[in-house]
Formats: structure tokens, C-alpha cells, sequence
């Protein structure tokens, strides 16, 4: 679904098409949040789109017509992801970011080997790598997500996708 | 190796559990969950407002929406599977949140005044009426009873009909209101029988106070001082004045 149609109808009935924002967004924001944070993806992208409707119920229609909704969205699961990053660090046995369950699907047999690679890169490169390639944001919606000016985000994937080449060089 | 278009493929759907978790999370729809109650095994919906309906398990079909509103089941919020099983055991809601956005503006007066009647004791429909100020309104507190969205929770099984029968009840049937009358001690052969001599009010010619029959005062009156009374306007002429407890005026 066309977002600015998304828009337009959330702006109209919040309620009732609510549960197609999670339909349009929400395997994008899962699958992005378990590549940037392993395990919890799950508990975090729900979180995200509870407070994505909260947000979204204290609104005026005319500002959830006007919102760019992917960088929206991820503008929370991101700030929730960090949060989430930064109390794991204060517990006493952090979990490891490669320790995921795999999920019910079958998947490609290198989804545990590229959790490995991408745990491997700096947070911020990993978060744009993940979210240009794996998601596929634009770098406009890419550069509002993570708050930070479209060059140094496209910086930050281009060196991401650099660091990722030597990774599986070194594996080979 | 072409990396982005492996990265490409690294997707995967949002789980449903998750999916489910935001829709009640968000309010969107009501969660539900199996409790233990006298009448046996009962099912409770619930959201981000408060407990929103009681079915009784076996007639509950959960692929039909509860008041519009679709349903899944999930486990109630940590803090309130204690309290609903106190509130079905108890026949009050004390401090767990009822959503009763279900009813009208009318009904929820009524149904906070039916949520205050105690464990044991009955009121009839017309005592409910003069409650909230509406003594007209007999037939109307009757269908409110039967929109009550949370029964055993909030207890309309002890509002009853004057002339001692027992009345309708909308989770099951009038024997399961009998059930539930008699498993809180309400002697219902004793409640006919006054019915039966027009006796609405048994007073105490010792404190010369006049109580509903069930109240916990009127129960304490010893044979040798207890008045049968017909109507308010005869106790009140006899010199009684109305118990400030069960409010029978």
C-alpha cells in the first residue's frame, strides 16, 4: 500500500486501519530490528507499534497526513531499540547479539552466519546497512530514522557494505 | 557474492503472537482467558480499559466479536488474574477496572449501584430505580440487568423481582441465578415465603429500624422482635425509620 493512502486513512479513522499499518510495516520493522538486535526483535516491534499508536491517537489529522510514515515508525523502533541496547548493558550476563532463535520459517541456511557478520559491524553502520538494504528505506526516510543528515548516514551504509566485503573475505 | 541482494533476502514476517500483542496493547481488540466460577468454568475478556465481559465457557464462541469488538486469547495483564478470580469468587469488582463502555451513559449508573449490592443480599429491581434517582424507570433497570456485559463481577444475580421470584438472568438462565443465590447463603424459600405475604421490610422493634430482608442488620433481628412490614409508607407510620445501610427508602 501507497503510504501517503496509509496516511490519509489513519488521519480519517485511527481505529480502523491501524492494523494495516502493522500489515504494511511490520515484517519490515521485525525483520530490521532482529538484524540490529537479535533476540528481543520480537517484544520490540510490538512495543514500537503500541507506542506508534499512542503517538498516532494524540495526533491532529492534518500532522498524520503530513507524517513521512516509514521514518516515522522507525524513528521509535530505533529510539526503543537503543534504550533496549543500553539496559541490556547494565544487566549482569548479556545476551549475545548472534543468539538468535531461529524462527518457524525456513529460512536460508547463512541467516545465523549474516546475524554474525552484521553483529560484527559498529551500531550505526550496522543500523544503516540493515536499514537501506534489508528494509529498504531511502536515504531520505533512512536520514530521518536515525536523525542524522543524509550524507553521513550514506557514509555510514557504504562503509558498513565495505567492512561486510572484508568480513567474508577473512571467512573465505 | 552480490551482498545487497542477500541482504535483501534476510526478511522475515512479524510473529503473530506480536501482531496479536499490539492489537491489545493498543486497545484495538479485547483479549480473553478461562477463570473457575460457581456456575463453573466461565471465559473473561478484558483490554486496556478493564475486565469488558463474562461468557459462560461452553456457549462462548470466540471467532464471533464480544460488543463489536474482535477477541483472542491471551493471558490477562499480571496484575489482574488475582483480582478477577477475587471479583468472580466475591461478586464484586472492588478495585479491578470494568470497561462498561459497551452500555449507555444510564446503564453504567445502574450497573455501579448493582456493583455495590453485598455478597448474600438481594434488592429489587425498583430499589435500584429510586437509587439513582428514576423510580419510573423499573423496566429499564430490567434490561440494563440483562445488558450487564460483566455478570458474577458486577452482581446483577442479586437484584430480583419484588413479588419474590427470582427474575431473569442473562448468564444462563433464572436457575443459574438461583445457583448463585443459594451458594451465597441467600435463604430464596425464606425470600418467596415474605413475597408470598406481601412483606417487603423486616424491622426491629428494638432499634426501630426498617431493612431489606437480606440485609446483614435485618438478619440479626430475633423472632421475638422482628416486624413484617408491607410497604415503606406503613414502616415509616409505625414509627421506623430506614436502616442507613441497605437504604431500603
Amino acid at each position: 500500500m501507497v503510504m501517503e493512502q496509509l496516511c490519509e486513512r489513519l488521519a480519517r479513522d485511527l481505529d480502523a486501519s491501524f492494523g494495516d499499518l502493522v500489515d504494511a510495516l511490520g515484517d519490515d520493522v521485525y525483520s530490521g530490528l532482529r538484524r540490529i538486535h537479535g533476540d528481543d526483535a520480537a517484544d520490540l516491534t510490538q512495543e514500537a507499534f503500541i507506542r506508534a499508536y499512542r503517538a498516532l491517537s494524540g495526533y491532529e489529522p492534518e500532522r498524520i497526513r503530513e507524517l513521512r510514515l516509514r521514518g516515522w515508525v522507525w524513528t521509535i523502533a530505533l529510539n526503543l531499540g537503543r534504550n533496549h541496547a543500553r539496559d541490556r548493558a547494565r544487566r549482569p550476563q548479556p545476551a549475545e547479539l548472534h543468539d538468535i532463535h531461529p524462527v518457524e520459517d525456513p529460512e536460508p541456511v547463512d541467516d545465523r552466519l549474516w546475524q554474525e557478520r552484521l553483529s560484527l559491524l559498529p551500531t550505526a553502520q550496522r543500523t544503516a546497512v540493515v536499514l537501506r538494504h534489508v528494509v529498504g528505506l531511502d536515504y531520505a526516510e533512512l536520514s530521518a530514522a536515525v536523525g542524522r543528515p543524509e550524507g553521513t548516514v550514506k557514509a555510514d551504509v557504504s562503509r558498513g557494505l565495505a567492512r561486510l566485503r572484508s568480513i567474508i573475505e577473512e571467512e573465505s | 557474492m552480490n551482498i545487497e541482494s542477500e541482504l535483501k533476502s534476510l526478511t522475515s514476517p512479524m510473529p503473530l503472537p506480536a501482531k496479536e500483542a499490539v492489537a491489545l496493547g493498543t486497545g484495538l481488540v479485547d483479549g480473553f482467558s478461562a477463570f473457575d466460577s460457581p456456575l463453573g468454568g466461565v471465559v473473561v475478556g478484558f483490554n486496556v480499559v478493564g475486565v469488558s465481559f463474562v461468557e459462560l465457557a461452553e456457549s462462548f464462541r470466540p471467532d464471533e466479536p464480544v460488543h463489536g469488538r474482535r477477541v483472542v486469547e491471551a493471558a490477562p495483564p499480571r496484575a489482574w488474574g488475582s483480582k478477577i478470580e477475587r471479583a468472580i469468587d466475591r461478586g464484586r469488582p472492588a478495585d479491578l477496572p470494568v470497561d462498561l463502555r459497551s452500555v449507555s451513559e444510564f446503564q453504567r449508573t445502574v450497573l455501579e449501584v448493582a456493583a455495590a449490592i453485598p455478597f448474600g443480599q438481594v434488592r429489587p429491581y425498583g430499589w435500584l430505580a429510586s437509587e439513582i434517582g428514576n423510580p419510573g424507570a423499573v423496566r429499564a433497570v430490567g434490561s440494563t440487568m440483562a445488558k450487564n456485559p460483566v455478570p458474577l463481577i458486577i452482581p446483577c444475580h442479586r437484584v430480583v423481582r419484588s413479588d419474590g421470584r427470582i427474575g431473569n438472568y442473562s448468564l444462563g438462565g433464572a436457575h443459574n441465578k438461583t445457583a448463585l443465590l443459594e451458594h451465597e447463603g441467600v435463604d430464596i424459600d425464606l425470600l418467596s415465603a415474605l413475597a408470598g405475604r406481601h412483606i417487603r421490610y423486616l424491622a426491629s422493634d428494638t432499634t426501630g429500624i426498617f431493612c431489606h430482608p437480606t440485609c446483614a442488620h435485618a438478619r440479626r433481628i430475633t423472632d421475638a422482635h422482628r416486624v413484617e412490614l408491607k410497604s415503606a409508607t406503613q414502616a415509616v407510620s409505625a414509627g421506623f425509620r430506614p436502616c442507613k445501610v441497605c437504604r431500603p427508602v
